[in-house]
């Protein structure tokens, strides 16, 4: 039998506020446990909550970003259940009516076609804290450091068929919560959380099957192998005879599996009810203007803008927007460098290479967009060749200074004078008689080959820094004529 | 000196016929000498007192006194008080030291009132008796074989029984008024979102609300006037101007409409309770009031939909105590389950379990709309009622318990008889009204309390027309004779 694959994402990104959702604490990540539980987040008898005004403004600027409607009335409600590190024993999140309502994405799948994923709501929650097990001899930690810091759980609609479809669902929502600036994606942090719904019908089945949970994925990786155990899972069940149970499912990361955590029997009856200790949502016109008219510049339209302002390809396009810190980056670097795509080049080369290799992240690059725009500038300008700026970009990598300063340190500078090239020509030309011989008994379209050599040893007996252009044209000359 | 009122209390002090720690050691006296009997006290803060009366001494000193600096007051033991027990009459907090102090104690201690303790109470306000609470029951001064009333009967016997001069009270069902009634004092439950709620332990937070408990209106309108206020860390706190409470007592009620809900006025009254009330609603008319019939047609919905909303409210919010944090844990727990379960079975009394299974069993998935969304609509019928009513007339008058104070015991095994104590005053927090009790003439030598409505925010209105009473009539004044 043939089956399909049904698959929806909720995505649990915490919002880049200075303080929590529903306190004055500050959202920091990394500090000594309990350092930023205030009397609110201990969950102390008597507090009450004040909605943070900015959690509220990220909310209504994700809606607007995916042409969602903001609903000028929403409701914040409690999920009760216990858990020690919940300290109220209730979460505040929102049920019936959230603050984001249906909107969409698009994304493009590797054969190039685009397809459109539903968003079926995003609404505003408080985290909970964290419960550490380790260095406690048999009893638990608590640490409400993370307890009430803003998330906004963005649901999808079941419109993906395939892990690959997932990923490209949950990168996209990745790019445009860091584009619009409301989430850091900080992954290993937790800002970017996903539970995925995975079922299987036979192909051409109208009905959904029956679903599973997948809880709390933290990468993109993950989740494309969590989908396709769990795909692999269910298939072989229903071929097995056996039936699918809605339930709870935890992945495995070490062993590459799910594993059941709970069934829909024993799953809480959280008791929603709307929060007496909150007022409804209310946001007027105004403010969704003002959210509007601060929007910085989405990730398709900076696509499009990049190729059509700098001539980019698609691809190059893409590569360069696939994140606001890279897109800024690019920028900066092609106002100061001048020629965008050599600028492009570099940027996907030279310093994609060495960011990768060294684990930073582009915002922590040690050359800054400024210094590798000045340094395709030197290209450009003749001071050094592509070749020897490789040398000097590894160099400014290594925090030894900017372009100018390694190229006059180093005595990088290109030999442009003609006289001194001529004599580098010569020279070469009179200690390889033979091979001079040679390329001249070729065949013309021989030679452009053969010419490589000479190149070649002239390149090394200038350490690099003779013009090649000038090298070319001045062999030619000796040797075609 | 004990049996004065705040405002002869504030003329004394600003006088000098009497200090501000001289009053506060005689009424700490009073307490230890004539608490005992009555119970209403579980906390003292005795140190704490003598400095804040010593400070009020040097404010009065330095012309730098309102009506209520050096004026010894206590405060029910739900609000929280910074580096003093507050229990909330429950053994899950005997040991709870709060680490800070509610808005409205903050502001009291501002307008320099001296704190004398904390009050008992029904355990977590759940109770019209005072029978609920961990630390034993309060006893009625004006007979100790009977109950205060509930929940804040603590803060009602020390009024009543001279041994402060004011207490705070809260009331989610009737806690403010019902001890009122049933101890012969003026208590004042503000409109929903009047006093700001930070710090006072949540029972049911869209019906709890603080308010004063007194001898008089006036010393209402003081206390009122220092309580009330916005107060951004409470959403649900009213952001609008505090209105000249005292300012307005004086007023003519010339031509003011009382109106009479015909609902509050038949079967389940007592006979002496309705008999008081027509002496107090004549009174009225004596003064130039007119009274008209209203009708309330869905008050009768009022007690099952308030046991609905309620219970389902407070089984969320007592979710936070759970043994982890703060407050009681039972000993050795064997895992995470038994922690919790142990845990609130001991820190829990009865009433406060059959509350949180109501409430849990009323929002349960396939309940809820039957119980929790129908109780909402209920309460949205009764506001309607209230403002159609307050078309025809300017407040609206009746009795506020169907009877005087019942004897201890009496009503500790029946929930549901219980449970109609409040059957009157229930519905104005249901509304989020201003609603008040001041004394009515005695019946069989008990207190009655006359429940009087306002409409929103219109304390000012209230305080004034119970004021006007009290100038006319003595009924406020008569003290329970052991504690003259």
């Amino acid at each position: 039998m043939q089956w399909e694959t049904v698959i929806g994402l909720e995505i649990h990104t915490q919002l880049a506020t200075q303080s929590k959702i529903f306190s004055g604490s500050s959202t920091a990540f990394g500090n000594p446990p309990n350092t930023q539980a205030s009397l609110i987040d201990l969950g102390m008898p008597g507090v009450l909550p004040v909605l943070n005004r900015e959690a509220v403004r990220m909310a209504v600027r994700f809606g607007k970003a995916i042409g969602a409607h903001v609903a000028e009335r929403s409701v914040f409600a409690r999920k009760n259940y216990f858990y020690p590190d919940l300290p109220k024993g209730y979460q505040i999140s929102q049920y019936e009516l959230p603050v984001v309502g249906r909107g969409q994405v698009e994304i493009v799948l590797d054969d190039g076609v685009t397809k459109t994923v539903g968003v079926t709501r995003a609404h505003l929650e408080e985290d909970a804290g964290k419960s550490l097990h380790e260095d406690f001899h048999g009893m638990t930690g608590i640490d409400l450091n993370r307890a009430g810091t803003p998330l906004l759980e963005i649901v999808s609609e079941p419109d993906m068929r395939s892990a690959k479809e997932a990923v490209a669902y949950a990168k996209k929502i990745h790019q445009v919560v860091t584009y619009i600036g409301i989430c850091d994606g900080n992954m290993q942090e937790g800002s970017f959380r996903m539970d995925a719904n995975v079922s299987v019908r036979p192909k051409g089945q109208a009905e959904f099957g029956t679903r599973a949970e997948l809880k709390n994925i933290n990468s993109f990786r993950f989740l494309e192998k969590a989908i396709n155990f769990e795909v692999e899972r269910q298939i072989e069940l229903i071929e097995d005879g056996g039936t699918v149970v809605q339930e709870t499912r935890l992945y495995d990361s070490d062993k590459d599996e799910t594993r059941s955590m709970r069934t829909k029997e024993e799953a809480n009856d959280y008791r929603y009810f709307p929060d007496p200790d909150l007022l409804p949502l209310e946001i007027d016109a105004a403010f969704i203007a003002d959210v509007v008219a601060a929007m910085p510049e989405l990730p398709d339209a900076r696509r499009a803008r990049f190729q059509e302002q700098y001539g980019l390809s698609t691809y190059d396009a893409d590569v360069l927007t696939a994140s606001r810190a890279l897109a800024d980056y690019y920028e900066a670097a092609a106002a100061e460098g001048g020629d965008a795509k050599l600028v492009a080049n570099w940027v996907m080369g030279e310093l994609a290479a060495a960011l990768n290799r060294d684990g930073v992240d582009i915002g922590d690059s040690p050359v800054a967009a400024a210094a590798l725009g000045q340094l395709v500038g030197r290209i450009r300008d003749n001071t050094i060749s592509g070749k020897i700026a490789k040398d000097v970009f590894a160099a400014m990598w290594a925090g030894e200074g900017d372009a100018d300063a390694v190229i006059e340190a180093k005595g990088l500078k290109q030999i442009t004078d003609t006289g001194a090239i001529e004599a580098l020509v010569d020279a070469v030309l009179a200690a390889n008689a033979e091979q001079v011989e040679n390329y001249r008994n070729a065949d013309p379209d021989k030679r452009p080959k053969m010419l490589g050599f000479f190149v070649g040893q002239i390149m090394k007996k200038s350490q690099g820094k003779a013009n090649p252009q000038q090298v070319n044209e001045l062999l030619r000359k000796r040797l075609d004529t | 000196m004990h049996d004065k009122t705040i405002a002869e209390l504030s003329t004394a002090l600003h006088a000098r016929e009497v200090s501000s720690a001289e009053l506060t050691r005689l009424m700490l006296q009073r307490i230890k000498t004539l608490d005992p009997a009555l119970n209403s006290f579980v906390t003292l803060t005795e140190d704490q007192a003598i400095a804040q009366a010593t400070a009020a001494d040097a404010r009065i000193a330095a012309g730098d006194a309102g009506p209520l600096t050096g004026v010894p007051i206590a405060h029910k033991d739900i609000f929280c008080t910074r580096d003093v027990r507050t229990s909330c009459g429950s053994r899950m907090l005997e040991n709870f030291i709060a680490p800070y102090d509610a808005t409205v104690v903050g502001r009291l201690e501002q307008a320099g009132a001296v704190m004398l303790g904390k009050t008992n109470m029904d355990e977590f306000a759940m109770g019209s008796s005072n029978e609920t609470s961990y630390y034993g029951p309060v006893r009625n001064p004006w007979d100790t074989a009977t109950v205060p009333g509930g929940s804040s009967g603590g803060s009602a016997a020390a009024v009543a029984a001279r041994l402060c001069a004011a207490a705070t009270g809260t009331d989610t069902g009737g806690s403010i008024r019902q001890p009122a009634a049933l101890t012969g004092i003026t208590g004042l439950k503000p409109t929903y979102g009047r006093c700001s709620r930070w710090g006072m332990i949540a029972f049911a937070s869209s019906l709890d609300q603080a308010g004063p408990m007194t001898r008089s209106a006036e010393d209402a309108a003081i206390m009122l006037t220092a309580m009330a206020g916005f107060d951004e860390r409470d959403s649900t706190c009213a952001q609008r101007p505090v209105d000249d409470y005292v300012g307005a007592l004086r007023a003519s009620i010339r031509g003011l409409r009382i109106g009479i809900v015909r609902e509050f006025m038949g079967d389940g009254l007592d006979a002496g309770v309705a008999a008081a009330i027509e002496q107090a609603l004549n009174e009225y008319k004596a003064l130039g009031a007119e009274l008209v019939e209203i009708s309330l047609p869905n008050a009768g919905l009022s007690v099952p939909a308030y046991y609905v909303v309620a219970p389902a409210e407070c089984s969320s919010n007592l979710a936070r105590f759970d043994g982890v944090r703060y407050g009681h844990r039972c000993d050795d727990p064997k895992d995470l389950e038994d922690l919790y379960k142990r845990s609130r079975s001991e820190g829990f009394g009865a009433e406060v379990k059959r509350r949180i299974m109501i409430g849990t069993y009323a929002l349960s998935a396939g309940y809820y709309d039957a119980y929790y969304l129908k109780a909402q609509k209920v309460r949205q019928l009764i506001a309607d009622d209230f403002r159609r009513a307050f078309d025809q007339c300017d407040v609206i008058a009746g009795p506020t318990a169907p009877g005087t104070a019942f004897r201890i015991g009496d009503k500790a095994d029946d929930p549901v008889s219980m449970y109609l104590q409040d059957i009157y005053t229930i519905a104005v927090n249901l509304a989020g009204l201003p609603g008040m009790s001041i004394p009515a003439p005695h019946s069989g030598g008990m207190p009655v309390g006359l429940q009087l409505i306002g409409n929103y925010f219109d304390e000012a209105r209230l305080l004034n027309v119970a004021h006007q009473l009290q100038l006319a009539t003595d009924w406020h004044q008569q003290v329970p004779a052991e504690f003259a």
